[in-house]
C-alpha cells in the first residue's frame, strides 16, 4: 500500500513538473506576444493578435478531457503511446500553455508604459523592452500566475490519471471508485491537499520575496512563518532625504 | 516669428531643428491636432524652455523630437541627423533611429525607474543596450551617480529614494549614453519647490560642465526664469513666441516677457500715463529713472517692478506713472528710449486694446497685446 502511494505521488509530480515547465516555456512568450501585438503595442498587429488570441481562448476554454482525447494522435506520435505518465504530459502541457499565457498577458499589461518608453528613449529595441522591463517588472505577478497554473495542473493530472495516465488520480479511481477502498481515496485527497498547500505557500513566498526586493527590503526570512512583523523598510526613505 | 533673427544672431549652431512639425492623433474617428506646424531651433549649449498651458502640445512636441511619437508631417533634425528620415513605416524603430536615440537623453515627470533594479543598475540600463561591458558599465554608472550627487545610494532601490533623488537617478541614466541633447518633459512637476530648485541647478550645472544642450518642457514660468537661455510659448499646437530671453524682452507685447517679469498697477488718477520700462544689459545699471525725473522735473511714481538675473545678466521691468496724458509725455518717453530702454505704453492710452486669450481670466500672464509688433 505505502509504495503504491509513493509511486503514484511521484508520477503526479513528474506529470505536473514537466507540464509546468513546458507551459511556462510556451506560455510566457505567447502571453508577452499577445501584449506586444495588441493595439498600442510595440509589434502592433491587429490581425495576428486576433488570430492568436482566438486560438488561446479556444485552447483555454476547451474541457481538458476532450483536449486529451483530441490530442491522442499527437501524443502517440510524440511518446509512442497514449497511456502512462509520459503520454499524459503532452495534453497537460498543451492545455496549460494558453492558460498560463492569459495570466502572463494580464500581468505584463499592468507594467507602466512609461518604463517601456524610457527604454525606447535609450535606443532599446523590442527585445530589450521585453527583457529589461516587461518580464522583470511583472515578475511577482508572473510567479503568482505560475503558481495558479501548477495548482490547476494538479487538478488536470488527476483527470489524466483517471483515464490511464497514472498518478494519484489513477489510485483514486481504481481503489476508491472501482474497489470501494475509501480509506485509500481519503489518503489520496489528503496528499493532494498538502501538495497544493505547499505549492501555494512556496509560490506566494517567492512572489513576495521578488516584489520585496523591488521595495528595497531583503528577501523575507522563513521566520515569516512565526508571523514576525517584517522590517519596516518603507519608513527608511524619509530619513534618506 | 523670430526664427530668422535667431538664426542670424546665434553664435551656436542649431542642435535641434524642427520644421513644419505636425502631429495629428486619430482615435475612433476623432482627430486632435496636437502640433500644427512647429518650427523650433535649439542652439548648441543652451537651455531652451517650452512653456504653455495644458493640452498645448508640449509633450507631443518633445516626444516627436526623439520620435517616441511619430510626426504626421514635418522634419526633426537632431545634431545634423534627420530623425524623421530614419523612422521606418511601422511602429518599430529601426537600428539607425535607435542609435540616434541613444545619443539623446530623456528625463520624465514620473522618473520611470525600474523598481526591480538598484539605482546603479538603473543607470546601467542604457549602457547594457549600448553593449558596454560589465566592468565599464559599473565604472560609468558610479561616475554618473557621483556627478548627480548620489554616489552613496548606488545599492539602494528606487523605492527607498525621495522624489528629488529619483529624478537625479533619472538624469544620471539619461546621461549614460554621453548624449549631446537632454530632453526633459516636466522633470520637476512632481517635486516640491525646494527640490525643483536643486534639480534645476543640477541641470544648469550639467549644461555648463558638459556643454549639454537642454530642451525642457514646463508649465511653470519659474522654471524658465531660473535656467532658460531661450524660451518658446506654445498655444494650441503652435509656437506663438520664441527667442532668447533678451530677445523676448525686447519684443513689444511679448507675452513671455510679460509673464517672466510681470508688472501690474493701475493708474492712480485719470490724466496719467502709465509706462512699462524694460531694462536689460547696460541700461539696468544706469540710474535712468532719477535722471528722467531731474531732467524734466516731473514726479514719477513706481507702480510695480520685477528684477531678476537671467543667464547672469540683470534684467528687469518697471511700471511707472508720469503725470499728464500720453501726448504731454512724448519727450520724456523719447528720453527713456534714447537710454536704450524698451518702453511700452500700458493701457488704452497707446491705443492698443488688450485682448484676453482663452483661459486668460484666471491667468494674468496670458494678457495679449492686440497688435504684436
Ligand atoms: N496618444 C494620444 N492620443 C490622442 N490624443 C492625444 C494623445 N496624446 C495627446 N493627445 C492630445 O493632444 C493634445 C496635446 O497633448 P499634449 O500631451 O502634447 O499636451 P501638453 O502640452 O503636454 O499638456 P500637459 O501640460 O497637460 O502635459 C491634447 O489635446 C491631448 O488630448
Ligand atoms: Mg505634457
Amino acid at each position: 500500500m505505502q509504495p503504491l502511494l509513493e509511486t503514484a505521488s511521484l508520477e503526479t509530480l513528474r506529470m505536473v513538473g514537466w507540464s509546468t515547465l513546458i507551459a511556462i516555456l510556451g506560455g510566457l512568450p505567447l502571453g508577452v506576444f499577445l501584449v506586444l501585438t495588441d493595439r498600442g503595442g510595440l509589434l502592433q498587429n491587429a490581425a495576428v493578435n486576433k488570430v492568436v488570441g482566438q486560438v488561446v481562448n479556444i485552447g483555454r476554454s476547451m474541457p481538458f478531457i476532450i483536449l486529451m482525447v483530441a490530442l491522442m494522435p499527437l501524443t502517440r506520435s510524440i511518446t509512442g503511446t497514449t497511456i502512462g505518465v509520459e503520454a499524459a504530459i503532452v495534453p497537460l502541457a498543451i492545455g496549460a500553455i494558453p492558460f498560463f499565457a492569459r495570466l502572463v498577458e494580464t500581468s505584463v499589461r499592468e507594467v507602466d508604459h512609461g518604463l517601456v518608453e524610457a527604454v525606447q528613449s535609450m535606443g532599446g529595441n523590442t527585445w530589450a523592452v521585453v527583457r529589461k522591463v516587461l518580464v522583470p517588472e511583472s515578475l511577482p505577478s508572473l510567479i503568482s500566475g505560475a503558481t495558479t497554473t501548477v495548482v490547476a495542473l494538479i487538478g488536470y493530472s488527476a483527470m489524466a490519471g483517471a483515464v490511464g495516465g497514472g498518478g494519484l488520480g489513477n489510485i483514486a479511481i481504481t481503489y476508491g471508485y472501482q474497489r470501494f477502498e475509501t480509506g485509500l481515496m481519503w489518503v489520496t485527497i489528503a496528499i493532494l491537499a498538502v501538495v497544493i498547500s505547499v505549492i501555494q505557500f512556496i509560490g506566494d513566498y517567492a512572489a513576495r520575496a521578488v516584489s520585496r526586493k523591488g521595495r528595497g527590503a531583503t528577501a523575507p526570512k522563513l521566520r515569516l512563518l512565526r508571523n514576525t512583523p517584517a522590517p519596516a523598510a518603507a519608513v527608511e526613505p524619509t530619513k534618506a532625504a | 516669428m523670430h526664427s530668422l533673427r535667431l538664426a542670424l544672431d546665434s553664435d551656436g549652431t542649431p542642435v535641434i531643428t524642427t520644421s513644419g512639425l505636425t502631429k495629428v492623433y486619430r482615435s475612433r474617428g476623432r482627430e486632435v491636432t496636437a502640433l500644427d506646424g512647429v518650427d523650433l531651433q535649439v542652439r548648441e549649449g543652451e537651455v531652451f524652455g517650452v512653456i504653455g498651458q495644458s493640452g498645448a502640445g508640449k509633450s507631443s512636441l518633445i516626444r516627436c523630437i526623439n520620435l517616441l511619437e511619430k510626426p504626421t508631417s514635418g522634419t526633426v533634425m537632431v545634431d545634423g541627423v534627420d530623425l524623421t528620415a530614419l523612422a521606418g513605416r511601422g511602429p518599430r524603430a529601426g537600428k539607425e533611429l535607435r542609435q540616434a536615440r541613444s545619443r539623446i537623453g530623456m528625463v520624465f515627470q514620473h522618473f520611470n525607474l525600474l523598481s526591480s533594479r538598484t539605482v546603479q543598475s538603473n543607470v546601467e540600463v542604457p549602457l547594457e543596450i549600448l553593449g558596454v561591458s560589465g566592468k565599464e558599465r559599473s565604472r560609468k554608472a558610479l561616475e554618473l551617480l557621483d556627478l548627480v550627487g548620489l554616489a552613496d545610494k548606488a545599492k539602494n532601490y528606487p523605492s527607498q529614494l525621495s522624489g528629488g533623488q529619483k529624478q537625479r537617478v533619472g538624469i544620471a541614466r539619461a546621461l549614460a549614453g554621453d548624449p549631446k541633447v537632454l530632453l526633459s518633459d516636466e522633470a520637476t512637476s512632481a517635486l516640491d519647490p525646494e527640490t525643483t530648485r536643486s534639480i534645476l541647478e543640477l541641470i544648469r550645472d550639467l549644461n555648463r560642465q558638459l556643454g549639454l544642450t537642454v530642451l525642457l518642457i514646463t508649465h511653470e514660468m519659474d522654471v524658465v526664469k531660473t535656467i532658460c537661455d531661450s524660451a518658446a510659448l506654445m498655444e494650441r499646437g503652435r509656437i506663438v513666441e520664441s527667442g532668447t530671453v533678451a530677445e523676448l524682452l525686447a519684443t513689444p507685447g511679448s507675452q513671455l516677457a510679460d509673464a517672466l517679469f510681470p508688472v501690474s498697477g493701475e493708474a492712480t488718477e485719470a490724466d496719467r500715463t502709465v509706462v512699462d520700462v524694460t531694462f536689460h544689459g547696460e541700461a539696468a545699471t544706469q540710474p535712468v529713472i532719477s535722471q528722467l525725473s531731474r531732467t524734466y522735473n516731473i514726479d514719477i511714481s513706481i507702480l510695480g517692478a520685477a528684477m531678476d538675473t537671467v543667464g547672469g545678466r540683470q534684467i528687469g521691468r518697471m511700471r511707472i506713472e508720469l503725470p499728464g496724458r500720453y501726448e504731454e509725455n512724448v519727450v520724456p518717453i523719447g528720453f527713456l528710449r534714447e537710454q536704450g530702454l524698451q518702453v511700452e505704453i500700458a493701457g488704452d492710452a497707446a491705443g492698443a486694446p488688450l485682448l484676453v486669450t482663452e483661459g486668460g481670466a484666471g491667468n494674468p500672464h496670458l494678457v495679449k497685446e492686440g497688435v504684436a509688433k
